[in-house]
């Protein structure tokens, strides 16, 4: 049975913007992505939105969904009230681009920090031989679908830009863990992990475990095994020791990814100020039909003095606040930690009730 | 002249998906300065979705497996149309390309002694497919994502091109946008490597996403080249059907593979009243033999439920049409009777997840409902089988935007196979064809112009149509006229509503505020590409008087062997579609006895 559903979407740029409240159509057994793509089909087609398999596997999609960091592919209607208000705002770690679009490349940098597989020797031939209990634990992690959720709910990178130089994220910790546990590797990562990577600053909330949309156990089954072998780099959890032997042979790395330009290029990467200007006058087609569009506010008027996140905060309710306030120097993060965490199951139990 | 950014590169290869990954890793490798640019971000590309595994003969699992079967396989599911020798190199090295990946980190289910395990899939003869449960795509897109990170190669993602450039018939450059911004970007680059997939948004009911406007083919037509095999498109015979907005999502042909059948409303497994007189020699005639044939491969026939594509597509589609199908417009998939739960969740855990989210069934206790599902385009850039290069010198194209490999239908799992063999030998070809070039070719700003007038019309054009209402148009005529079965007067109607549709997509608008992220924008480029492609395709079904593998012609419903050594081949000339007939190329005597052999 399909119904009118009230839709409010964060609408705007770099330089600001605000919600825009939709009414649209939405039909039986649909998801989130299906009344953005009919929103954008027929009342607002410039509306900015990622996606690409619309079945959960390709991590595009991703967005906060009344507060709550969603896949809107794999987010169903049918488990909000018909009459409640969905509110969809784009990922708040990162820097936004242009309605529920953000800029994502933090990570594309990150990954290139990653020392990669080094097996000992060729596998032409297929001679690599590995038993099914030996891959499936770092099978567990290559589920990722780099939705990059858990990136955003971090509490250590959430509010706190500071923190991304130093800080890797959960997507990559258990990249790191992969690696660590895989029996024919040849290459020790523990070390910069810790240092480099910022495992340290990881202080196990799991609030990343709880967003990512594979189940994966980013926290029990990657995060805590890989400490224990950083804190005792000779100290090999029985578990793990029984089957991945030879620890002592691997060689010990830094971050890889070198110091020249990234090869992740961005716009005006190369010739910066000679873009041409953008039409100058917009079609007078610009308008959304009024009727369809409840407008409590302009998308065109964006409101200067409000930084892009502003919106996004207005989601939550006070419970989140004090967390927007506290900028805490890096070793506080652990007091932050246990704020932000309340915060983060205070909110997760008001979305849970459905 | 145009300001536009500028770079400059040896290499420059269009799509990031697996062939597009694995053709920069080679011209990387080879010393070519090399760059990706994709439409999404990296990693998102279709690769991203395939399921099911790769297919290569490296015997783990039976002995008795090698590239002669694998290559006979190949032709057979074919019908006999593909280009002998693409599917002969590709038998032959996918072995050797799959062990590569796991070299780079790639980890695949086991053995128990440990080898790569490998599966079952529709028209192979043995278990063939090298995977990961059911998101083999996943690890592979994934793998080769983190090597080209890994050797620094450069990358432009959400980055769309829309046009090839040419100096003197040989290729210069591409011409594009970023979606960010809108900025238009020039690429000067010798060698252009086309990896850009598939046509499915081409269709109503599509496993394909947005990235599927047939770029690729359409750019390359334009840019002088041509393209064989494009009545061919499959539909793959299991699509989600309820609730409507999955219609057309995949499931894997590993449910098959793994167990699963095909049963109407009936209840009956019908597929054995389906099984055509090409293959009655290797296919069970009974549930006995067809149910003993997962353990023992050697003294019992293949089920019929993994019959080729085609064959299994075209059976649903009558069962449907004949009044047993299921509530919902579909058939029945039913593996809950036939594994145990535990089983299922362990062999197929992403099906099971995306019919428990998405359609709330629980597929270790119910059926599921499958209809076919636009999914592959055979048909694509003509290509030189061992250097996949095109008719234009410094074109070249890989993956699903080449055409040959597959014939007029593909097997699972070839095409993974198909991204590695040819994008490495892409790649290494490309980078020697620039190491050869005795002068660069330029860039010509009148050209450049051009294309950024073409890019930004939408923006100009007074008040026109929306360019989602022409698209959603577009889709709804090839669906219904040009899609699993055709007819004559339907697919002349179709080319009439083509030309209709390409007189509005010249003047539709784009509505907002602005060229950064304007997915209306990006709709209203994507459509001159979808046109281009739907004419292609209508045109060579309408001339292919018969019925094979993906083209299935009401009117001519047998296989006429006469139309079996013709290949139809597209070009354009002076904006005007144009249809040839080519001969097969004819294969040498020594593989062609390994079709009587085992006949
Ligand atoms: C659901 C599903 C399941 C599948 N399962 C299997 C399977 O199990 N086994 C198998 O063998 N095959 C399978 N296939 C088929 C196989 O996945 C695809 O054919 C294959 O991945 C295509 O790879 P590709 O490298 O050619 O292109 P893609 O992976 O589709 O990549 C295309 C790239 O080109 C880029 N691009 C396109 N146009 C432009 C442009 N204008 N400018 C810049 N970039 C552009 C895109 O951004 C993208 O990066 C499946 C397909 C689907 C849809
Ligand atoms: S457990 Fe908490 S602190 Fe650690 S990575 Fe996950 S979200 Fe961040
Ligand atoms: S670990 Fe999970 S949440 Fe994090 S990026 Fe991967 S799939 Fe997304
Ligand atoms: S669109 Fe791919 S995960 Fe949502």
């Amino acid at each position: 049975m399909g119904h009118d559903l009230n839709l409010r979407v964060w609408r705007g740029d770099a330089s600001g913007g605000d919600f825009v409240s939709y009414v649209v159509p939405v039909e039986e057994g649909e998801v989130v992505l299906d009344a953005i793509h009919r929103l954008q089909a027929e009342q607002a087609p410039d509306l900015a939105v990622r996606w690409n398999c619309k079945a959960g596997k390709c991590g595009s999609c991703s967005a906060e969904i009344n507060g709550k960091p969603r896949l809107m592919c794999m987010t169903r209607l049918s488990t909000f009230d018909p009459a409640e208000t969905i509110t969809v705002t784009p990922m708040r770690t990162f820097p936004v681009i242009r309605d529920l679009v953000t800029d994502v490349s933090f990570n594309f940098e990150k990954a290139r920090e990653v020392p990669a597989f080094a097996p000992a020797g060729s596998n032409s031939g297929g001679t690599f031989r590995m038993a099914q209990l030996d891959v499936e634990r770092g099978q567990e992690f290559r589920k990722c679908i780099e939705c990059f959720l858990c990136q955003n709910t971090c509490h250590v990178i959430r509010d706190h830009e500071e923190n991304k130089p130093a800080f890797a994220g959960p997507r990559f910790f258990i990249r790191y863990a992969e690696l660590d546990m895989h029996p024919l590797d040849t290459l020790d990562r523990r070390q910069m992990a810790q240092e480099s990577e910022g495992l340290g600053y990881c202080n196990i909330t799991k609030c990343c475990t709880e967003v990512c949309p594979e189940g994966i156990h980013i926290t029990d089954n990657g995060i805590i095994p890989l400490k224990e072998r950083v804190v005792d780099t000779k100290y090999d959890p029985v578990f793990l020791g029984l089957r991945i032997g030879r620890r002592k042979d691997r060689r010990v790395v830094g971050p890889a990814g070198g110091s020249g330009p990234s090869p992740i290029k961005r716009p005006g990467g190369v010739a910066v100020g000679t873009r041409p200007p953008a039409p100058a006058a917009v079609p007078a087609v610009v308008q959304v039909p009024p009727a369809a569009r409840v407008a409590d506010t302009n998308v065109l008027e964006r409101p200067a003095a409000v930084p892009a996140r502003e919106p996004v905060s207005a989601v939550e309710t006070a419970s989140a606040k004090p967390v927007d306030k506290l900028k805490t120097a890096l070793p506080a993060v652990g007091a932050t930690a246990g704020i932000g965490f309340l915060a983060w199951a205070l909110r997760r139990a008001r979305s849970a009730r459905k | 002249m145009t300001e536009t950014e500028r770079h400059d590169y040896d290499v420059v290869v269009i799509g990031a998906g697996g062939s597009g990954l694995r053709a920069a890793i080679a011209a990387h490798e080879s010393g070519a300065r090399t760059a990706i640019v994709c439409k999404s971000l990296l990693g998102k590309a279709h690769t991203v979705m395939a399921e099911g595994g790769i297919a290569a003969a490296m015997a783990n699992v039976w002995s008795e497996d090698n590239w002669q079967v694998h290559f006979r396989d190949t032709m057979r599911g074919g019908k006999m149309l593909n280009n002998w020798r693409m599917a002969q190199l590709h038998a032959q090295e996918a072995p050797e390309r799959v062990w590569e990946l796991e070299e780079w980190g790639a980890l695949f289910d086991r053995t128990d002694e440990g080898k790569i395990s490998q599966r079952d899939f529709g028209g192979h003869r043995y278990a063939r497919l090298a995977h990961v449960g059911d998101r083999t795509g996943l690890e592979m897109i994934r793998t080769l994502q983190q090597r080209a990170v890994d050797l620094g190669i450069d990358v432009f993602m959400e980055c769309t091109i829309t046009r090839l450039l040419l100096d003197g018939g040989r290729i210069s450059g591409a011409f594009g946008y970023w979606r960010e911004t809108g900025s238009l970007v020039t690429f000067h680059a010798p060698a252009v490597i086309l990896a850009t997939g598939g046509i499915g948004k081409s269709f109503q009911v599509t496993s394909n996403s947005w990235e599927y406007t047939g770029d690729g083919h359409a750019m390359a037509l334009w840019a002088g080249a041509s393209l064989i095999n494009m009545e061919f498109v499959q539909f793959h015979p299991t699509g989600m059907v309820w609730p409507p907005s999955v219609k057309g999502i995949l499931i894997t042909e590993s449910v098959r593979g793994e167990g699963g059948v095909l049963r109407n409303s009936e209840g009956k497994r019908f597929m054995f009243d389906y099984i055509p007189e090409f293959f009655k020699a290797e296919t069970a005639d009974n549930e006995a033999e067809a149910d003993a044939w997962y353990a023992d491969h050697i003294n019992n026939r293949r089920p019929p439920e993994l019959l080729p594509r085609d064959e299994v597509a075209r059976a649903i589609n009558s069962e449907i049409k004949a009044g047993r199908g299921s509530p919902h417009g579909g058939v029945f998939l039913d593996i809950a009777s036939r594994r145990t739960p535990e089983d299922i969740k362990r062999r197929l855990p992403s099906m099971y997840h995306q019919f428990k989210e998405l359609g709330d069934v629980d597929i270790t206790k119910e059926p599921m409902e499958v209809a076919p599902t636009c999914h592959y385009v055979m048909g694509g850039v003509e290509v030189d089988a061992d250097t996949q290069s095109s008719v234009v010198d410094g074109l070249y194209a890989v993956g699903e935007v080449s055409g040959g490999m597959h014939g007029s239908n593909r097997l699972g799992g070839n095409s993974l196979g198909d991204l590695l063999v040819f994008g490495k030998r892409a790649g290494e070809h490309a980078a020697e064809y620039v190491a050869h070039l005795p002068a660069r070719p330029a860039v010509k700003e009148s050209d450049v112009d051009a294309a950024a007038d073409e890019a930004l019309a939408p923006f100009t054009n007074p008040g026109g149509e929306n360019p989602y209402t022409v698209m959603h148009d577009l889709q709804e005529h090839m669906q219904s006229l040009v899609g699993i079965i055709r007819r004559g007067d339907e697919l002349e109607r179709a080319l009439t509503e083509i030309e209709r549709l390409k007189a509005r997509a010249k003047d539709v608008s784009v509505r907002g505020t602005g060229r950064g992220y304007n997915p209306g924008w990006h709709t209203a480029l994507d459509l001159r590409a979808m046109l281009t492609v739907s004419e292609c395709i209508a045109r060579a079904a309408l001339e292919r008087t018969e019925s094979r593998g993906g083209h299935t012609r009401d009117d001519y419903p047998s296989t006429d062997p006469q139309w079996g050594t013709v290949n139809l081949v597209v070009t354009e000339k002076r904006g005007n579609v144009q249809l040839d007939r080519k001969p097969l190329p004819v294969m040498p005597d020594d593989l062609k006895t390994l079709f009587e052999e085992s006949r």
